[in-house]
């Protein structure tokens, strides 16, 4: 018997109609992505005389080159640092803090626990835009305005609750055995957590440490209000005003925009084991 | 959410050290209480006056912005446009990623490429979507020459421009963007359900669709929830992709609470009246976290299965 048949059999659908929809959605994704790539070796009067067609003819590099090593290297090389930057210490900061507290959280007794758990529950549970007139004008007070610690600072302030909630059950799976063990051979806690714990954690501390870069490395709300100035913005908004101030240079826009997302779909291409079982982890396991 | 166990086990082995926990927690605590928390209870404390957001806050107005947001028609339509995408997204977007998800819950080749494919969305910047896709609806551009040259020139429309379909044009973006997530959940939940249980369900003589209808799907109902739960929060929090294709227009058409909020607060430095709009929006997350948590209890005291993957 055909595996394939059989298999969709179970779905009750034939298997030519099943493939034919996936194929469907599944062009329905990748066409406007694919567009938008091939679209970038296009000069502006072949994509307005000939908007359907997919390949340029002839093709043309120089939007690439000026977005990478010419004319607007400058702005787009300037925002991916910046986007760099304010995700880097973003997801130290929340990877390193989350730990912490997730260790406690998942392998100590104390009064209270639970309560102090349920409070980093309960920023999963809230939109995080209620937060951000408040943050403004705190950020400013505290002289982060303009600064990227102000921007990451608060990034990973609320990446925590999704990254804390995901290392607990892990943490918590290590056998107690072994910590035993370690305090037998004199270990203090936190050298259990950082000798022990932490090297078999690894799979769960690069699970969240990438989904927390794929939160920060598309934020676009926080950054919009917290930073002021071009050479302070990260690549969605850079992205979002080299469209407005290029509005009639189509082509362009298009070159800036597609080399602003490669470097999601790369690392996405690279990370999603884990991308996907963070998520599915964090969500199905609540 | 589920507690783990009473904690007495371990109690008995070692008894908890303050000094330690309190380094351990401090750091993360500190931080979400600074950015998180304290934010959320200064904007209700905003919220009581009239305030720009650079003089001291002394104009105190008692619940006036609130009476004024809710009597304001611009804000009404914001809401309802946040209502009527939670409403759509509940009633296509998941039971297509629920329908996909059962589709990719076999074993066929190009299995893995789909689900790559359909995921793929998820990743990348709501903004900078939202701006791929501004290019592709601009009138006479990608959309419509398709559309035109396909023979269907008839439902060529101005996708962003036109007041009545203007959210019906985002909808299908943020599905675009959103269902991949919604189906890899789904599929998930559907992977932890034992095949035994279906073939059971065969064997005991009910058809394939009452299997699934029957025995599945109940037995899905904790991921559902998720997913119908994370669901409603994005939702009522729309803001980026809306922001980057209309900005809220064509004259409000297409705004919601986060944009009306961002536009008081920083377009019209009216603080006090944008912190308001902030609670609203606070009390929708919470009006449907605590159904949530309603729904989940209740299903547990009736003995309900609501654990199926550890």
């Amino acid at each position: 018997m055909k595996r394939t048949r059989a298999a969709f059999a179970r779905t009750g659908l034939p298997g030519a109609v099943a493939y034919a929809i996936l194929i469907v959605v599944a062009a329905a994704i990748l066409v406007p992505i694919v567009y938008a790539v091939l679209g970038v070796f296009k000069t502006n009067g072949q994509l307005a005389a000939n908007p359907v067609a997919m390949l340029p003819n002839p093709w043309v590099f120089s939007n690439y080159t000026d977005v990478l090593v010419g004319r607007n290297a400058g702005a787009f090389w300037r925002e991916a640092a910046n986007s760099l930057i304010i995700a880097a210490v973003a997801v130290i900061v929340t990877v390193t803090f989350a730990s912490l507290a997730a260790f406690v959280f998942a392998r100590m007794v104390f009064r209270g626990r639970e309560a102090t758990y349920t409070l980093f529950v309960f920023g999963l549970l809230f939109p995080s835009a209620v937060a951000i007139l408040p943050l403004y004008i705190l950020v400013r007070q505290l002289g982060l305005a303009g600064n990227p610690l102000g921007v990451a600072l608060p990034q990973a302030a609320f990446a925590l609750p999704l990254t804390i909630v995901i290392l607990r059950p892990f943490f918590r799976s290590i056998p107690t055995e072994l910590e035993d063990a370690a305090r037998i051979d004199g270990c203090s806690s936190f050298g259990f957590f950082w000798r022990v714990l932490l090297p078999l954690a690894r799979p769960a501390l690069a699970t969240v440490s990438v989904l927390a870069v794929v939160t920060t490395w598309n934020a676009f709300l926080l950054p919009l209000i917290l930073l002021n100035g071009a050479d302070q913005w990260t690549l969605p908004l850079g992205v979002m005003n080299f469209s407005t101030e290029y509005s009639s240079d189509q082509a362009r826009v298009l070159a800036f925009t597609v080399v602003a997302i490669i470097p999601a779909i790369v690392f996405y291409v690279a990370a999603e084991r884990q991308i996907v079982g963070g998520l599915t982890a964090g969500a199905v396991k609540g | 959410m589920r507690a783990y166990g009473s904690g007495s086990r371990f109690a008995a082995r070692r008894p908890a050290k303050w000094a330690t926990i309190a380094l351990f927690l401090l750091p993360a605590l500190a931080l979400y209480c600074v950015f998180v928390l304290i934010p959320i209870a200064q904007a209700a404390h905003f919220s009581l006056y009239k305030w720009n957001g650079l003089q001291p806050l002394t104009d105190f107005v008692g619940l006036k912005n609130y009476q004024t947001a809710l009597a304001s028609d611009t804000f009404r339509t914001a809401v309802a446009n946040n209502l009527l995408i939670v409403g759509l997204s509940l009633a296509i977007q998941i039971p297509f990623a629920l329908g996909l998800a059962v589709l990719l819950n076999r074993r066929f080749p190009g299995r893995a490429i789909f689900r790559l494919i359909f995921f793929l969305p998820y990743v990348l910047s709501e903004a900078i979507t939202g701006i791929v896709f501004s290019l592709l609806l601009q009138p006479g551009s990608f959309v419509d020459s398709g559309l035109r040259s396909a023979g269907l020139g008839g439902l060529v429309q101005d996708w962003l421009g036109d007041s009545t379909i203007v959210m019906i044009t985002l909808f299908v973006i943020i599905s675009w963007k959103y269902f991949g997530f919604h189906m890899i959940l789904l599929l998930a939940g559907l992977q932890g359900i034992p095949h035994e249980i279906e073939e059971a369900a065969l064997i005991d003589g009910a058809d394939r669709r009452q299997a699934f209808r029957h025995v599945m799907l109940p037995l899905l109902g904790p991921t559902l929830r998720v997913s119908v739960f994370l669901s409603i929060i994005g939702a009522l929090q729309l803001f980026d992709m809306v922001w980057v294709m209309t900005a809220g227009g064509p004259l409000n058409a297409s705004s919601t609470m986060a944009i009306a909020m961002f536009k008081a607060g920083f377009k019209n430095s009216q603080m006090g009246f944008g912190s308001a709009l902030a609670v609203i929006l606070f009390v929708f997350g919470l009006v449907v976290a605590l159904a949530y948590q309603r729904f989940v209890l209740r299903r547990d005291v009736e003995g309900a299965v609501t654990v199926y993957n550890g």
